[in-house]
């Protein structure tokens, strides 16, 4: 039983890793219908920043690090948004193809700046520890993720549902033309969403690295979890946030007991994987739109 | 009548969508004050006008609002110059509460609701409904309060009875009867009555260009009402 909670756990903070890089995916398809393709990338740089923080100010402490990861992740994000998405609204193919072309470009430059090879984030004792529950010891690293995958959903519901850019970008997703209309920036708010997920995946990217990679960051770790991420947007519903958050928590979970309980003998390592994407099989199968996904 | 620039002033305006020419040069003058109303049959690019006016088509000419010349501006800039715009079909955000609607709508200068809520009491007692789940006539009162919000010295009505029962025209035309007093209102309207109750002035569009130009008294005339729009006076 207690093997059963420890897993579950782990499952969860994978689920909030997962929520974390979905949630900036669906709002920026939510509101600007753009499939955003560099989203792996604003995570790899999000784990390199706090890689150099860490490396370079320690006297910043851990805190300075998330920080760090946080604000690259947005200022990527922005940045990609203004120079490279605004020219081509209305063009998805055209999105498409340059937010591939800029992953692909910055995972290049970071192989060439840092190498290829893993670079290890020096992180905190009390994170590299962990805590006994029941008789069984869980990482620390994994209510931490957990705990950021809450801090962020309700960070995101409160920014949603009390402010007025939040307003705006549930009313753009409905009807960008009047929102226009009523006077508002409406490429502010767009410049305002891709900053958020940005940031998220900033977040994700450092999270993914100090809790189920060995505190290790490489240049393609954020393009191996996007793939997941898209599915949990899918799974989730298109723009849909709390629907990405059910998601997540499902994909976490039943890869991390597929691929617990299944064990990792010949032809069983990838088992857990290929659940998540019978998971999703049966979702389009069943309800196209995901879970909690608008009616086309 | 003021002898400053009018509230709106378009030379030569041209737009084509999907390659049809819907405005083929449209020249016209709304002067400052009361309404004025822009008529025509269906399909002769009445709303379309009033769409470019703000920037949300893409067009040809020249387009002066408000004494700015805003051809090629961003819509977001001509409507803070102090323009309000009700769409045909009220686009009330359906997913976001009557509160919520008014406050995307705090982009003007001096934000008033209890002027919204005296004109529509019925908002302040729904205001924690989602725009949705309201009527087609509490939806039109949505619309309008967003605009009435703040002040906004021109106002672009697009057919703001539309398919509403006769209790909601009456109290919308009320409303807009108080509006007209203290803002410039150039309005697309099918419905003669509303605008012979309500309009000083009468532009008639015909094939995408300006056909007729004149106070709405004309309409009086049965035989030019039936020729410039088709319908009785």
């Amino acid at each position: 039983m207690s093997t059963f909670i420890a897993i579950t756990i782990s499952g969860l903070a994978l689920g909030a890793v997962y929520f974390l890089i979905a949630s900036g995916l669906s709002l920026i398809y939510g509101l600007m219908d753009v499939l955003n393709f560099a989203h792996g990338v604003f995570l790899t740089l999000g784990a390199y920043a706090g890689w150099a923080v860490a490396a370079h100010l320690p006297r910043l402490g851990f805190a300075g690090v998330v920080v760090a990861a946080a604000a690259a992740g947005a200022a990527v994000a922005a940045a990609t948004e203004v120079l490279l998405i605004r020219p081509l609204y209305g063009r998805p193919i055209s999105q498409i193809l340059v937010t591939i072309g800029l992953d692909l470009a910055l995972v290049g430059l970071l192989e060439g700046g840092f190498g290829s090879d893993s670079l290890s984030i020096a992180v905190p004792a009390w994170l590299a520890s962990v805590t006994a529950i029941g008789g069984e010891r869980i990482p620390n690293g994994d209510f931490l993720a957990l705990g950021a995958g809450l801090a962020v959903l309700g960070a995101l519901a409160w920014f949603l549902r009390r402010t007025r850019y939040g307003m705006i970008i549930r009313a753009g997703a409905e009807n960008r033309d009047m929102v226009r209309a009523l006077g508002i920036d409406v490429g502010r708010a767009f410049t305002v969403v891709f900053a958020v997920g940005g940031a998220a995946a900033g977040l994700a990217g450092l999270l993914n690295s100090v809790v189920f990679s060995g505190a290790l960051v490489n240049p393609t770790q954020g393009d191996q979890l996007l793939i997941f991420a898209f599915i949990v947007v899918v799974i989730g519903g298109l723009g849909s946030i709390i629907g990405s958050a059910i998601a997540a928590v499902l994909v976490g979970l039943i890869q991390v007991y597929v691929t617990f309980y299944a064990g990792t003998g010949a032809g069983l390592a990838q088992l857990g994987n290929v659940s998540v994407v019978l998971v999703l099989a049966v979702v389009l199968l069943v309800r196209p739109r995901g879970l909690l996904g608008r009616a086309a | 009548m003021s002898a400053g620039p009018p509230a709106v002033e378009v030379a030569g305006l041209r737009v084509a969508i999907g390659g049809s020419q819907v405005l083929a040069g449209v020249d016209l003058q709304v002067p400052v004050g009361g309404v004025t109303a822009l008529l025509g049959r269906n399909g002769v690019g009445k709303t379309t006008t009033l769409r470019s006016l703000i920037g949300l088509l893409p067009s040809a000419g020249d387009i002066s609002v408000l004494g700015h010349r805003v051809s090629g501006w961003a819509t977001h800039r001509i409507i803070r110059l102090g323009v309000g715009y009700v769409p045909e079909d009220r686009d009330v955000f359906a997913g976001l509460s009557v509160r919520e609607n008014l406050r995307i709508a705090e982009t003007g200068p001096d934000l008033d609701y209890d002027r919204v809520y005296d004109l529509f009491p019925e908002l302040r007692q729904r205001s924690r409904q989602l725009a949705g789940t309201l009527s087609g006539g509490q939806q039109q009162m949505v619309a309008i309060g967003r605009v009435l919000l703040a002040r906004r010295p021109l106002l672009l009505v697009d057919e703001p009875t539309k398919g509403l029962s006769p209790k909601f025209v009456s109290e919308v035309v009320d409303v807009l009867e108080r509006v007209r007093e203290t803002a410039t209102i150039l309005m697309v309207e099918q419905n003669v009555h509303v605008v012979r109750r309500l309009a000083q002035h009468v532009i008639v569009l015909d094939r995408g260009a300006v056909a007729y130009v004149g106070e709405a008294g004309d309409l009086d005339d049965e035989k030019l009402a039936r020729r410039l729009l088709g319908v009785s006076a």
